[in-house]
């Protein structure tokens, strides 16, 4: 449904995205990961026509969305950033204007079933510029959805929600992923992680990793710790453990679980267990260390900023102002 | 042509919503109404016959000069600055679309203020005999709508070039003013090419010299259209200018 090649960006001598290249196809639900100015704003606004880039091409469904770009507008729901609305208009008026200009057929009934779907139908009648932040992002969700586009393209959906909202957002984009493609931008890793297919990460311009949310997880060595606690005699049981290969370092907490850390790549659990088993030990635990998201997120931007340096160094001002 | 009526309607409606275009319409109908008021005393005292003309003199200036940048300074000034441009933009609609239903939405609003400022001649016409010179007072009125919406159309275009409302109407006031005045050379050099040149370009040239006196002349309603076309184009060109930045 996307397909974007080498498309690069530039705001005057400013490189905002890098020569990408990325697809998504129709029932998936693409995340689109990535710090503050990494392009993830960019890249959505020349899908879906705002502006165009200074080279590569992006199309949907086979329309180039600059060449076709009239035809592409047709399929593409978007939820910009911002959220513009026009402040003076009633929610229901602002969203039946935005659905006579995508041709929606039975627009009232339309407009009525998708303020359901966004939880907004009891504000129907209220001015924009009297709504919470949270309903401002409902609103403009629902003007996303209302011509029942083939592509979603949503930049930050939840951003400014309330817990429950979240939880129903995250439903209503999983359930709109299956037979359409969704491709939404954010921050939360987790967030990622629960409703995406697959996952970009994107930094200063440039993909740094592409995966599937628990492949990605998996990349960054999953099982560099493994907690192990046994019914007694703890230490003699983590001096045991010190033989096995693979094994780098055993570690006695004061919880009384025994951290062992281990070399990547390695499994040690196996190991651990046999060992401890054999030698009479009651195993009550053994737990790989969780890896979350954000770990995994920082490492990985981290790595490419280190790959490619900034131009200009970052300020640091602490060293400054100690030196 | 659906996007276009879409776009003028809620224009219109906008407009109507606004207090800004409530306060210039009092303003007409005001100062109207004072002229309106001694016409009305002169014809019923001593059975006068006012010229209507001289009343639509008013309502072009100051009036019009003042109101179609009031009115027109948000058209786009303000899309661009909340970022409502940007659902446009994306929306399925030609640019030339959106700049014409702006220009339309905004035209009918001021037209519907000038076809209500009618009222005065003919109320004028009830009570005195022999009545308003009607053939003329038509002529003055289609004069006065042409003129309006060449202006409205270069007041749009200004629009789309700005973020600030304030910038966008002051410029919209200082373009007019130079189609205004751009005549006024033309005495300089009396009978040359370059005289007529200027006194052709001027906006009021075009309707005091024919509509003014009652005449219709092909030529001047091909000024009016063709400016208003113009600046509709280069509105469009505009906003088309936006995707590439
Ligand atoms: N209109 C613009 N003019 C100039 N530079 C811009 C413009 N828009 C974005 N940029 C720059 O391009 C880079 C990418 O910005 P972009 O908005 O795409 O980032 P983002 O990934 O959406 O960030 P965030 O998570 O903060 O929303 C940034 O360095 C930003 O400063
Ligand atoms: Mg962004």
């Amino acid at each position: 449904m996307i397909s974007v090649q080498n498309l690069t960006k530039d705001y005057d001598t400013h490189r905002a995205i890098d020569h990408l290249n990325f697809t998504a196809e129709k029932g998936e639900v693409l995340g689109f990961l990535g710090p503050n100015g990494a392009g993830k704003t960019t890249t959505m606004r020349i899908l879906t026509g705002f502006m165009s880039p200074t080279s590569g091409t992006a199309t949907i469904d086979g329309l180039d969305v600059m060449e076709d770009s009239l035809k592409v507008r047709h399929k593409v729901g978007y939820l910009p950033e911002t959220v513009p609305l026009y402040e003076d208009m009633r929610v229901f008026d602002y969203l039946k204007f935005m659905g006579q200009l995508h041709k929606v057929q039975e627009i009232d009934e339309r407009v009525a079933e998708v303020l359901i779907q966004v939880g907004m139908d009891d504000r129907s009648q209220s001015l924009i510029k009297n709504l919470s932040k949270g309903m401002r992002q409902r609103v403009g969700l629902g003007q996303a959805l209302l011509h029942h586009p083939d592509v979603l393209i949503l930049d930050e959906p939840t951003i400014g929600l309330d817990p429950k909202q979240i939880k129903e957002v995250r439903n209503l984009i999983k359930s709109i992923g299956k037979e359409r493609t969704v491709m939404l931008s954010t921050h939360i890793l987790s967030e990622a992680q629960q409703i995406c297919d697959r996952v970009i990460i994107i930094n200063k311009g440039r993909i740094v990793a592409e995966d599937a949310p628990e492949n990605l997880q998996g990349r960054v060595s999953a099982l560099r710790v493994v907690y192990v606690r046994v019914s007694e005699k703890t230490d003699q049981a983590a001096t045991a453990l010190r033989e096995l290969p693979g094994v780098l370092s055993v570690k006695v907490l004061e919880t009384g679980r025994i951290e062992v850390e281990n070399v990547r790549e390695s499994d040690v659990r196996p190991g651990i267990a046999r060992k401890l088993v054999e030698s009479g030990y009651d195993l009550l635990e053994l737990t790989p260390e969780s890896v979350n998201l954000e770990d995994i997120f920082l490492k990985l931007t981290r790595e490419a900023s280190s790959e490619n340096p900034p131009l200009e160094p970052e300020p640091n001002d602490s060293q400054e102002s100690e030196a | 042509m659906r996007n276009i009526w879409t776009i003028a309607k809620k224009e219109y409606a906008g407009l109507f919503y606004s207090p800004i275009a409530y306060v210039v319409g009092v303003v007409v109908f005001l100062v109207m109404g004072i002229f309106f008021s001694y016409d009305l005393n002169a014809a019923i005292t001593y059975q006068y016959t006012p010229d209507f003309t001289y009343e639509l003199d008013i309502l072009i200036f100051p009036l019009i000069f003042l109101a179609i940048p009031i009115l027109t300074m948000k058209t786009f000034s303000e899309e661009n600055k909340s970022g409502t441009l940007e659902l446009l933009l994306t929306a399925p609609v030609k640019d030339h679309e959106l700049v014409i239903g702006k220009w339309l939405g905004t035209f009918l609003f001021f037209l519907s203020l000038i076809l209500l400022t009618w009222f005065y001649p003919l109320v004028l016409n009830f009570i005195i005999d022999p009545g308003i010179d009607q053939p003329k007072n038509l002529a003055n009125y289609l004069g006065v709508t042409l003129m309006a919406s060449s202006m409205t159309a270069i007041g749009i275009y200004i629009s789309s070039l700005f973020k600030n409302t304030i910038a966008a109407l002051m410029a919209s006031l200082g373009t007019l003013l130079v189609f205004w005045l751009i005549s006024a050379p033309a005495q300089f050099f009396p009978g040359t090419v370059a005289a007529d040149v200027f006194t052709n370009l001027s906006l009021t040239q075009h309707y005091y010299n024919s509509f003014r006196a009652g005449m219709i002349d092909l030529l001047d309603v091909s000024y009016y259209v063709s400016l208003t076309v113009l600046a509709l184009f280069l509105g469009t060109r505009s906003i088309e200018s936006k995707r590439w930045r």
